[in-house]
């Protein structure tokens, strides 16, 4: 299974399963009113060509195409422009489907990372020995799906690094991060592995703050800013598309940059 | 040469050859989809002080606009290199829209303001025809180089850092969906105005 040639990010099964189940109804009515106002193409064409569910399925199909086509485009050495620490971005927003004083409180002295899935070792891992992990710096633009950017200044330890010390099958498809407030992200594998990808623990040298995702933030200067899970409590290395919280409600599973 | 172009002048061969209709018409309808969710992509982070009508917007919301923008981007920018290859290639672009005299193009206007302009031979383009068909191929280079700064500003950062960086193309991107809509107005105002022009368009003829 794991030894077929495939296109990383595209689970046929799981991509099914997931055409099939779709969007929440309110959504899916967003959808609808959106074909609806499309008034003027079905005048152009003549014909109604956008039933609702039938423009969804195809729309999906497109963007799961769209997934291997940016799978295909990625490219493990191309490294993300980095910036001099004048070009960060002061304050850095806080950003997330909730308010900041809705964000989850970790408590960094009760707190373990669990490691789970194609991994040799899955001892869970404490803040302290997180911390004391070998260190890399990124001072890198982050990008969110709705279009504006902000230049960051993260460190932390490279996901490859953490990645070996596991023992994870890096012939895996995928990567899946668990988050304290039930948040969910899957990567593919060479993202996972590319040399910017980052266990981040600090913002600009000090301690991650709550609002930036305290105690663990994975940052992919790669992929759009929802592809980067802060308050992460839980990773785990596998062959099964798990999803992830925007990616269920439509949006692009890639999302590279 | 000049024997050939004078041979696709003549009464039998069409006025817009049957390659220039599909590519017209396949674009028209792509173009549609990319303007009406892009409006809706630019509503979840307004560069400016203004939103789209949500009435005029495509995809109900920003995932919804994101599937629309990222499916049709494959038809403009398929049909636009067939458009552009074959444009070249038969010489139709020489031919139809160049050269561009400035002096012609200040008398066609004013004609134009009082009136006057002809509009007898649907082969023939007028100055500022030309001026308008050429600079909205240009705007549909711009956008398409601006969109893939915005979508790729990793894997193709060396394009993105050519519009100034991230931010800038989008703006970028931005003035050049407005140099399209503002020219779609016209053109589409005059096809109306001008009725045998949208059935040559049409039927060929």
């Amino acid at each position: 299974m794991r030894q077929r040639k495939i296109i990383p990010g595209v689970d046929a099964k799981w991509l099914i399963k997931d055409a099939a189940k779709l969007m929440p109804d309110a959504s899916r009515r967003g959808f609808l009113r959106g074909a609806a106002s499309l008034g003027a193409l079905t005048f152009l064409t003549g014909c109604d060509i956008l039933d609702g569910d039938t423009a969804e399925g195809v729309l999906r199909k497109i963007s799961e195409f769209n997934d291997g086509a940016q799978a295909a485009l990625f490219s493990r050495s191309k490294l993300a422009p980095t910036y001099p620490e004048s070009a960060i971005t002061k304050p850095f927003p806080f950003n997330a489907y909730y308010d900041e004083d809705e964000a989850p409180e970790v408590d960094g002295k009760t707190y373990k990372l669990e490691v789970a899935g194609l991994v040799e070792n899955k001892k869970s891992w404490t803040l302290d020995e997180l911390y004391a992990l070998p260190e890399v710096s990124q001072i890198t633009r982050h990008i969110c799906v709705e279009g504006w950017s902000a230049i960051g200044s993260w460190q932390g330890t490279p996901l490859s690094e953490f990645l070996k010390r596991v023992g994870a099958d890096t012939r895996a498809k995928y990567v899946w991060f668990k988050c304290a407030e039930g948040y969910t992200n899957t990567i593919d594998m060479p993202t996972a592995l590319h040399p910017q990808t980052q266990m981040t623990f600090k913002f600009a040298n000090q301690i991650l703050p709550r609002a930036y995702g305290f105690p663990m933030k994975i940052r992919i200067p790669t992929k759009l800013g929802f592809k980067n899970p802060k308050y992460v409590v839980a990773m785990e290395v596998t062959n099964t598309d798990k999803g992830g919280y925007w990616e269920d409600k439509g949006y692009n599973w890639f999302s590279g940059l | 040469m000049t024997a050939e172009t004078i041979s696709m002048t003549t009464a039998d061969a069409p006025i817009h050859p049957r390659w220039v209709r599909v590519c017209h018409w396949v674009n028209a309808v792509a173009i549609l989809v990319m303007i009406g969710s892009g409006w809706q992509v630019y509503n979840a982070s307004p560069l400016f002080d203004f939103e789209f009508p949500k009435q005029i917007t495509l995809g109900g919301w920003l995932a919804g606009a994101l599937l629309w923008h990222f499916a049709a981007m494959w038809a403009v920018v398929i049909n636009g290199i067939v458009y552009v290859t074959l444009g070249i290639a038969t010489g139709r672009f020489r031919r139809k829209l160049l050269p561009i005299r400035p002096a012609e193009v200040i008398a066609d206007i004013k004609a134009a303001l009082s009136f006057k302009l002809a509009h007898d031979d649907l082969s023939h383009y007028n100055a500022v025809q030309k001026l308008l068909y050429t600079g909205v191929i240009i705007a549909g280079f711009v956008i398409v180089l601006s969109g893939i700064s915005i979508w790729k500003p990793v894997q193709f950062q060396e394009l993105t850092a050519l519009f100034g960086g991230y931010d800038a193309a989008r703006y970028v991107h931005f003035f050049a969906m407005a140099a399209i809509v503002g020219f779609l107005i016209v053109h589409v105002a005059l096809a109306l105005i001008v009725p045998k022009s949208l059935r040559a368009m049409i039927t060929g003829r």
